[in-house]
């Protein structure tokens, strides 16, 4: 966004001669406006954890109280899709960083192609946890009150599939999130918006998934495995 | 972006040289007047006003609700309006008011408005999430009101499960306003944390930032770690209120308990995100009407961010007779006394700045004054209730209603009423009345001290809180405290009477009528400018260095030449 007062409002300041066409009025420079942005996103990356941290909590208290539910409950999961669904969001970690490295070197092409690989790779992880739930309710086995799997009859065992359902559901709404940005940012790559002089929004995108990728990483082992 | 907004401000240096005189060359209101550039202003000043606006027509919902259920509780029995409207006027009242006003006030009004300009930046770090977070607040709001037609919202503020996942659908519609509106409450918060690390002028290092920015520093890290944990409260509520997902419904094996820890992890740092920045304004408004350097101003600082820390480890102390362990019972108690040494580090050391002070009684001091003695009575009966035994019998009483709010009224309403009057003439550029002011903050004082020290007083006598009829013995505290809050509303009725005709015929004011020394008033001129400075400032004192305040700053007239960097303002001038 070019701007005309930055100029006229800061005298003074020696890093006013070059303005690119990103930086924004009311920063001084580049690096500050990058700074901040960083800054910024890893204060939300710290309310995501805190977020994720409540069903943590709630998933510990009542792994306590039902350990034997847990136990049972696992048994419905099959660890080999969670496995695969694991493997496909660590690749497509690989592929954002990247994609990363690829705006920092000024590929504009390998840029867009990572980014589109790692769309592509949270697709697959999408399709399968489509086919992980529809199997699911295809066995009556619904979140709290609707929960009608005749093979598991034991008290509170709802409670395990309530908080599978609820974690792994909103860990998905992550990933569909941030499908989107990717998406929008692979077309904004496609444009030339992003090179070494720019590309913090890949770098707070490329943040975000690997958050999203290593939640996933706690929620499979302690739903599938353990 | 509107075009319009880079343009102005190229015009606006010629207005320069006398800007405090007449402010009418496009300062931040008149450079642009049309409702669309209101709306979708990304400039913290004006998203700043919005926010005021919208939080004091909350205020002013939420008050008469208040007023309306203290009326019914003029007599026992019924006297205005049923049983079921009441519960639901109680709850609104509690649930506006937290979350429509008191929580986004400060923080959303003058911290927007103050922030920028008091760390000598052009504007927030992220103008656009600012804006994003003003209609999240105001979805918030509108969902609230929905979920009033709807109807039947008794679940008092604090939604406590089992019942809340069983009344009627009201909660559906509450829960995801709580939601939505912690979204705001968050982006606010890490806006202003970004902000304060990134954006300081040149000169102004940690130690020179005003006791607001300090406050508004460690509310925002309790607003960023905190309110994301009532946001998976609320939707795991959501979810139960929709789903049945049982994870607080003890039929299905959940812990309604559990809901109560997650609420008051989030509920009680809340209250310091209500509180904190009130103790920023009282130090702004102590320091500068008595003339004086803030006395232990590192202490001040720190205590905020410590009592922001050690706010995170009490909640429990709401719990007391839940059920919980005795063991961490003992611990939330224990903790709980702790929090009194930082509040009380900040009153001392607010006493010790006017003692030998050059104090003048204009109407911000007064509601100073007013907060230190309410504060104090609203801190003391806190850490009673924070005594175990003592909580026993005080739980669910009038005692704590009457302590919350000496701490959240008598606390950061009185502070942000001081706050709107000291920094009035910066945002609107002109005076009140000062005799009908002094009368409005003495009738606030009397009627809040009438209404809910009849409280505390009918609380230890076994009031229990939101019951809707009484015993005879209770009717005469009660109806003090009835008459009470007229006399209180009465005050703020005054307030909001000549606030309004103070925009339209007030006196035009100085760009610092008060000769204070921070950014905002030595830097801008009557109503500051689009982009707040013309120049960068470079700041080389403290913020309440006031001894250089006539000489160096300006006389508060329009001479406010800009300290340390001399040369560059009569380059100024010499335009």
């Amino acid at each position: 966004m070019a701007n005309p007062t930055a100029t006229a409002t800061t005298h003074d300041a020696s890093a006013s001669q070059h303005h690119p066409p990103h930086l924004k009025h009311y920063f001084v420079s580049s690096e500050q406006q990058f700074d901040a942005a960083k800054l910024g996103m890893w204060l939300f990356l710290i309310t995501e954890i805190l977020l994720f941290s409540g069903m943590f909590v709630a998933y510990t208290v009542y792994r306590v109280w039902y350990p034997e539910v847990f136990t049972i409950g696992a048994t419905e999961l099959n660890p080999w899709l969670g496995g695969l669904n694991t493997l496909v969001l660590l690749g497509s970690s690989l592929t954002v960083a990247l994609a990363i490295h690829a705006a920092q070197t000024d590929k504009r092409r390998t840029l867009v192609r990572y980014l589109v690989i790692t769309v592509l790779l949270a697709g697959v992880f999408m399709v399968v946890k489509y086919f992980e739930y529809t199997h699911k309710f295809h066995l009556g086995i619904f979140p709290g009150a609707a929960f009608s799997y005749a093979e598991m009859s034991q008290p509170y065992v709802p409670i395990f599939f309530s908080i599978y359902f609820v974690m792994t559901g909103i860990h998905g709404v992550h990933v569909l999130i941030g499908m989107g940005v990717l998406s929008w940012l692979a077309w904004r790559a496609h444009k030339g918006h992003f090179g070494s002089e720019y590309y913090t929004p890949v770098e707070l995108t490329g943040l975000y998934w690997h958050l999203v990728d290593i939640i996933w990483i706690f929620l499979f082992p302690l739903l599938y495995l353990i | 972006m509107a075009e319009a907004k880079h343009q102005k401000p190229k015009a606006a240096p010629a207005g320069d040289e006398g800007h405090s005189d007449h402010g009418d060359h496009g300062d931040y209101i008149t450079h642009d007047t049309s409702i669309k550039s209101w709306l979708l202003s990304v400039d913290h000043k004006r998203i700043g006003i919005m926010y005021g606006i919208t939080t004091a027509l909350a205020f002013l919902v939420a008050g008469v609700f208040a007023l309306l259920v203290r009326a019914e509780l003029f007599m026992p029995g019924e006297t205005i309006m049923t049983a079921d409207t009441y519960n639901q006027m109680f709850s609104l009242h509690g649930i506006i008011m937290v979350f429509g006003f008191i929580i986004p006030a400060i923080p959303g009004f003058l911290g927007n408005f103050l922030l920028p300009i008091q760390l000598g930046a052009k504007d927030v770090a992220f103008p656009r999430l600012n804006l994003t977070s003003y209609y999240f607040y105001l979805i918030g709001v509108i969902l609230i009101v929905v979920a009033m037609v709807v109807g039947s919202v008794d679940t008092g503020w604090t939604f406590y499960t089992p019942y809340s996942a069983r009344t009627g659908p009201a909660v559906l519609f509450l829960t995801m306003a709580v939601f939505i509106a912690g979204f705001a409450s968050i982006f606010t918060g890490l806006n202003f944390i970004v902000t304060i690390h990134k954006m300081r002028a040149p000169g102004l290092t940690w130690n020179r930032l005003p006791l607001f920015v300090w406050s508004i520093y460690a509310t925002s890290i309790v607003q960023v770690l905190a309110t994301p944990v009532l946001g998976i409260t609320v939707l795991l509520l959501f979810l139960e209120r929709l789903m049945g997902i049982g994870i607080f419904d003890p039929a299905l094996g959940g812990d309604p308990i559990l809901f109560q820890h997650f609420f008051w992890f989030y509920s009680h740092p809340a209250v310091y995100i209500m509180i904190l920045p009130g103790f920023g304004i009282i130090s702004e408004l102590i320091g500068t009407f008595s003339r004086q350097r803030i006395f232990g101003y590192t202490a001040i600082a720190l205590s905020s961010v410590a009592i922001a820390m050690l706010g995170f480890l009490v909640w429990g102390h709401h719990m007391f007779v839940s059920g919980q362990s005795a063991i961490s019972s003992i611990i939330f108690s224990l903790i709980t006394y702790l929090i009194g040494i930082p509040s009380g580090i900040k009153i001392f050391n607010w006493i010790a700045t006017m003692y030998k002070g050059s104090v003048s009684f204009k109407t911000p001091m007064l509601y100073a004054l007013s907060f230190l003695v309410l504060f104090t009575i609203g801190g003391v009966t806190g850490i009673m209730v924070g005594v175990l035994a003592v909580d026993i019998h005080l739980h669910d009483t009038y005692y704590v209603v009457g302590h919350f709010h000496y701490v959240m009224m008598g606390g950061t309403v009185i502070a942000l009423l001081g706050g709107l009057h000291y920094w009035w003439p910066k945002i609107t550029g002109r005076m009140y009345n000062e005799r009908l002011a002094q009368i409005a903050a003495g009738l606030i004082f009397v009627g809040f001290n009438l209404t809910f020290f009849s409280q505390l007083v009918l609380g230890t006598r076994g009031m229990p809180r939101r019951y809707y009829d009484y015993i005879d013995e209770y009717t005469f505290l009660h109806q003090l405290s009835t008459v009470g809050s007229w006399v209180l509303g009465m005050g703020l009725f005054l307030v909001l009477g000549y606030m309004l005709v103070s925009m339209f015929r007030g006196e035009k004011a100085s760009a610092n009528p008060w000769h204070a020394a921070t950014l905002e008033w030595t830097h801008t001129g009557r109503r500051p400018s689009p982009h707040n400075f013309h120049r960068t400032p470079l700041v080389t004192h403290g913020p309440y260095d006031y001894y250089l305040a006539g000489e160096v700053f300006g006389d508060g007239v329009g001479n406010g030449s800009p300290v340390g960097d001399t040369a560059p303002s009569e380059e100024a001038r010499s335009h």
